[in-house]
């Protein structure tokens, strides 16, 4: 048993453990941090399948950006674990019966079907590198994929904000652009009332009161 | 070369690891986060499969097409995990609740 069997022994196993307590955890936050190692683990594997671009990725990606994303979420939201884990025991003998067929099944299939062995590297392969040869791949045949992808993740961010932002009612903020686009008719509205009832002439004596009030030009203050 | 494991093992351990998420899938039917957990080691068992068979394939084929298709796996499992987060966290904010049963609007 050399030792990349060995090694993909060890993975393997860390991989269902890790698997298992994902779904298992009594806590979500434990179950989270499983998936980080289950994906850490499979980063793991894919290098000892010569993809080392994508294990990068794989750690990079998700270890570092989609496993934070959940959990922020996680610790964000006040989940209720007793209520949430409430038909665990109730679901888990049909859970298991579906989940051990498939398992066999595949297994029957796939370990008798494809007994072939990796094929030895080629040197100009080994020289050039996987990562240059993922690229050359993804700029040249998969050009349009690769743009398509972009436009993808665009989408996401922008969904993602979307959905998420929440307008608040206390801020007053300015909008730069309603201030631009103003027109003098919006600051002032000017009222044509028409004169439904003569004024009175004012009498001398009650005219006084108010005019004692007015300011006299010329006297200064 | 990897000598004594052949391409089965990989795909068994890929089996096993997508069972073990179809299983998490049925206990864990309230819990909407570890559902989405589930669905991500869904994808890594399938990613975990091209790229077996890309390294399996025989040296004058084109080896690179599975790993081209897993990154593009991995961008869309990154676009719908980011999106299904940000559903999460308005259904949270509107429910107060991630339970999977209460969520009974749409009587469907």
């Amino acid at each position: 048993m050399d030792s990349i069997t060995a090694l993909f022994y060890v993975f393997s196993t860390v991989l269902l453990f890790a698997a298992f307590r994902v779904i298992t955890a009594r806590a979500t936050v434990h179950a989270a941090l499983f998936l980080v190692l289950a994906f850490f683990t499979a980063a793991c594997l894919w290098m000892l399948l010569e993809a080392e671009f994508l294990a990068i990725t794989l750690v990079l990606v998700y270890v570092g950006a989609v496993m934070v994303l959940f959990l922020f979420v996680v610790m964000m939201l006040d989940i209720n674990s007793d209520g949430v884990r409430e038909g665990f025991w109730r679901h888990l003998p049909l859970a298991g019966v579906v989940g051990a067929v498939i398992a066999l099944e595949m297994a029957l299939v796939l370990m008798r079907g494809f007994n072939l062995e990796a094929p030895v590297t080629s040197p100009e392969a080994l020289a050039v590198g996987n990562t240059k040869l993922l690229g050359i791949e993804l700029y040249t045949n998969y050009l349009y994929p690769l743009q398509i992808a972009a436009v993808l993740l665009l989408v996401a961010i922008i969904a993602a904000i979307a959905l998420t932002l929440r307008e608040r009612k206390d801020s007053r903020h300015m909008d730069a652009s309603q201030q631009v686009r103003v027109k003098a008719a919006d600051r002032v509205r000017l009222v044509k009332m028409d004169p439904t009832v003569q004024a009175a002439s004012p009498e001398p004596g009650a005219a006084s009161g108010p005019a004692a009030d007015a300011p006299k030009p010329g006297t200064g203050a | 070369m990897s000598g004594g494991i052949t391409l089965g093992h990989y795909l068994s351990l890929g089996g096993i690891l997508f069972a073990l998420s179809v299983i998490g899938i049925f206990l864990n039917r309230r819990n909407l986060i570890v559902l989405l957990m589930a669905i991500e080691l869904m994808l890594l068992a399938v990613n975990l499969n091209f790229i077996a068979f890309s390294h399996f394939l025989p040296v004058e084929a084109d080896r690179m097409a599975g790993q081209v298709f897993v990154f593009f796996i991995l961008t869309v499992a990154a676009a719908e995990s980011a999106i299904g987060l940000a559903i999460l966290v308005v259904l949270f904010r509107n429910r107060a609740s991630i339970n999977v049963a209460e969520m009974d609007e749409l009587k469907g």
